[in-house]
């Protein structure tokens, strides 16, 4: 088995919680795990991805090879373009729909939907309006992993009991809406993919 | 034992703590910090009462390594590639007074420079002053090789180097611990000299270092880490030195490399297997991350005659991080076809956070400046840097820690008028304070701008050594305390703000003017711990 995953938003949309929640998931599947991060100067308000890479065998590279990842999962619609270069040609783009608008020359949303429906295999939903359906509009990305979620090759109930262990500790009010969120996402792409 | 999935970084942390680290000293940069973050917020430091300090710079850091170490205690220092510039002077000293208890120089290095002024390659440094360098491949390697640095370090009486560059720091994946070892007892230098470089002592010891050559390159030809993997294409042998090996193994999926190679993780490079792959092999190519230390050192001055491709041929970028896909094509492997993105990618460059009080603090000074003309502004290195980028474009320079104000000094003897630096406050306890103090004696007719938002605001909010203390250092430097001015950078106070910044851009002599308001990210973490600690009382 060998899952890799190109992370991709903007600094501090959360990307990194998507991250420790696969990452968790996937030591307790007991897969080989590496995961490539941006600290630093991205992480204000620019551009930022994560390599991520679960596999059975052992895992050299951090970063994953242009034209060999199996999917991209974006926070963002416009960044979720940015790292197509990356994708296997039979691997699918997962996206929200909602611009995150912090630069002036943001090019048209239509025209980046547009960009989007063009890939062969794709996933698009408002991520945002369905967390806040789950509870908290902080939620979105767990409703992105939610929709990843059929294309990753670790029994779903090992994503849910991530949330447990990471949400936890934040509280069961958090744990439930974050739960609902990854089924949310999770039904949406089953539907619609 | 368990695996804990881990940054490089913090393998690296872990793995003092388990070594028996007595204390880590560092000054917070990319992509170093969350070494010493790490050690500080592991509940075992304080149980074991390891010293876990952000120090004034990477110099004072240093010294302080040097210090526990000459106590007979492990310590370790830790820094990006640039912070060492800073520390050189240490440094290289310290590879001739030699260690006592582990001394161990973690240097991360950054190419492509995603958070950094350059790409300077600490393996040089490393070389410069004769000492052992370790550059693991990837995060267990890092946490073993904490271990084996410590040891050799003691061993030998030697400063160690252990190089890392940012996409090993940065990323994670599983390491096992070792069984922990306990901390050194505090225990002198057997010879109460050895740290006294007085030119007598200094040539002994220096001699001494020079005969341990020997001692370090039998090392690296028995490192564990350094090996030599035989295979039957011999048209060509590969040097991969550090994380270079992934991306070599990478591009083999049965992970069986046809072409003999040499995994390098150790320094100075093993001779043995390096002679042996080179009468081998009709041609060598070497992948390092960062420049080319070891093609350089292959090719020799007097070519030798056998090709060594590499960085310098162009087998390889000359500049920038390596990945799968760069040492796939030098491989001479077809790499998989393609996507382009789309056209309509636009850039989204980093950019001040909203209400940050940089923000204020430049429109200010924008505002105020703007009848004297562009081209006044240097500018030093933090969150404020960004403040180059549209719509601020209020700076004019960036160039190392510190420089904003001896560089405006220099202008300002040049006939520049006003001469203004901008510097944040963290930054000016790192390196400002002496080149406001040359200011001072001179009598310069500057303006410097000290940004005081309470923290270490780009490296992600760590204490500010400059806390409460700018205006009394400003003081004793001998500032007139009548052009120390204190702001509030808020938009409501901007017609004010803006008419302190004309009066002393207007002053002939030295003034300083301190914009004072919290990063808005360190506030909010504040805010949010304070409220969860008064939920967490009331229940
Ligand atoms: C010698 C050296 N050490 C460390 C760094 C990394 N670094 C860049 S900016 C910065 C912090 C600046 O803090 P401050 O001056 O308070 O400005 P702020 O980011 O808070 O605005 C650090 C640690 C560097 N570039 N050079
Ligand atoms: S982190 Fe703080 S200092 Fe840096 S841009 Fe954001 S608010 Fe400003």
């Amino acid at each position: 088995m060998k899952n890799d995953i190109i992370l991709a938003g903007v600094g501090g949309q959360g990307i990194l919680s998507i991250a420790a929640i696969i990452g968790y998931a996937a030591v307790k599947s007991n897969l080989y795990l590496k995961q490539a991060e941006v600290h630093g100067m991205s992480q204000r308000g620019g551009d930022v991805q994560s390599h991520l890479r679960l596999s059975s065998e052992e895992i050299y590279s951090d970063l994953i090879p242009e034209g060999k990842a199996d999917m991209i999962i974006s926070v963002e619609p416009m960044e979720s373009l940015r790292y197509l270069p990356f994708l296997h040609s039979a691997g699918w783009l997962i996206t929200n729909t909602e611009p995150f608008v912090n630069i002036s020359n943001y090019p048209d949303e239509k025209d980046v939907m547009a960009e989007i429906r063009k890939q062969p295999r794709h996933v698009a939903l408002d991520a945002g309006k369905m967390a806040e359906e789950a509870g908290s509009k902080k939620s979105a990305n767990v409703v992105i992993l939610g929709a990843a979620s059929p294309f990753i090759d670790i029994p779903f109930e090992k994503l849910e009991e991530a949330i447990h262990f990471l949400f936890g500790k934040k509280g069961e009010d958090l744990v439930e809406i974050n739960l609902k969120a990854l089924r949310a996402g999770r039904e949406y792409a089953q539907t619609n993919k | 034992m368990n695996k804990l999935l881990l940054l490089g970084d913090e393998a690296i942390a872990q793995a003092g703590i388990d070594a028996g680290m007595s204390g880590v000293f560092a000054y917070p940069g990319t992509p170093s910090t969350e070494i010493t973050e790490y050690v500080r917020s592991s509940p075992e430091t304080k149980q074991k009462g390891i010293v876990a300090t952000w120090a004034a710079n990477e110099k004072t850091a240093a010294e302080q390594a040097l210090g526990m170490s000459y106590a007979g205690k492990r310590a370790m220092t830790c820094m990006k590639h640039v912070g060492l510039n800073v520390a050189a002077d240490v440094f290289l000293n310290a590879a001739i007074t030699g260690a006592n208890g582990g001394l161990i120089f973690v240097v991360a290095d950054d190419p492509s420079m995603h958070s950094s002024q350059n790409e300077q390659d600490s393996r040089v440094y490393g070389k410069f002053a004769m000492v052992p360098i370790l550059e693991p491949s990837n995060q267990q390697e890092a946490y073993d090789m904490v271990h084996i640095g410590f040891d050799i370090s003691e061993k030998l009486q030697v400063p160690v180097m252990l190089r890392i560059t940012t996409r090993l720091a940065h990323s994670r994946a599983g390491v096992a611990r070792k069984e922990a070892r306990q901390q050194n007892q505090f225990k002198l230098p057997e010879d109460l000299k050895q740290f006294i470089l007085l030119p007598a002592i200094a040539r002994k010891r220096y001699q001494m270092l020079l005969n341990n050559q020997e001692a370090f390159q039998k090392l690296s030809d028995e490192s564990l880490y350094n090996q030599y993997f035989p295979a039957e294409d011999t048209s060509m042998g590969i040097i991969a030195c550090g994380l270079a090996y992934n991306y070599l193994m990478e591009n083999y999926p049965d992970r069986k490399v046809p072409y003999p190679v040499v995994k390098v993780t150790q320094y100075p490079l093993p001779q043995d297997h390096i002679k042996k792959l080179y009468d081998t092999c009709d041609e060598i190519l070497v992948i390092e991350e960062g420049y080319p230390v070891v093609e350089e050192m292959m090719q020799g001055f007097m070519d030798r005659g056998k090709k060594i491709k590499g960085r310098l041929d162009g087998s390889l970028p000359r500049t920038g991080e390596l990945n799968p896909n760069l040492v796939g094509k030098a491989l001479g492997i077809p790499m998989p076809e393609t996507t382009q993105a789309p056209d309509l990618l636009t850039q989204r460059p980093p950019s001040l956070c909203k209400g940050c009080p940089h923000i204020d603090s430049f429109l200010g000074l924008n505002e105020a400046i703007a009848e004297y003309g562009k081209g006044r502004v240097f500018s030093d290195i933090g969150c404020y840097t960004l403040s180059a980028l549209p719509p601020y474009n209020s700076i004019n320079s960036c160039v190392d820690m510190g420089a904003s104000i001896t560089m405006a000094k220099g202008a300002a003897d040049a006939g520049m008028t006003p001469a203004v630096a901008v510097i944040g406050d963290s930054t000016f306890t790192h390196s400002g304070i002496t080149g406001l103090l040359d200011a001072v004696n001179d009598n310069t007719n500057i303006t410097v701008v000290i940004l005081d938002n309470a923290t270490t605001g780009m490296t992600g909010g760590q204490p500010s050594s400059a806390f409460g203390k700018i205006e009394g250092i400003c003081k004793g430097l001998g500032v007139e305390e009548d052009h120390i001015k204190i702001i509030k950078p808020l938009k409501k106070r901007h017609e004010e703000n803006t008419q302190v910044f004309r009066e002393e851009l207007a002053y002939e002599g030295v003034s300083v003017i301190i914009p004072r308001r919290e990063c808005i990210v360190t506030l909010n973490k504040r805010m949010r711990q304070k409220f969860k600690d008064k939920a967490k009382s009331e229940s």
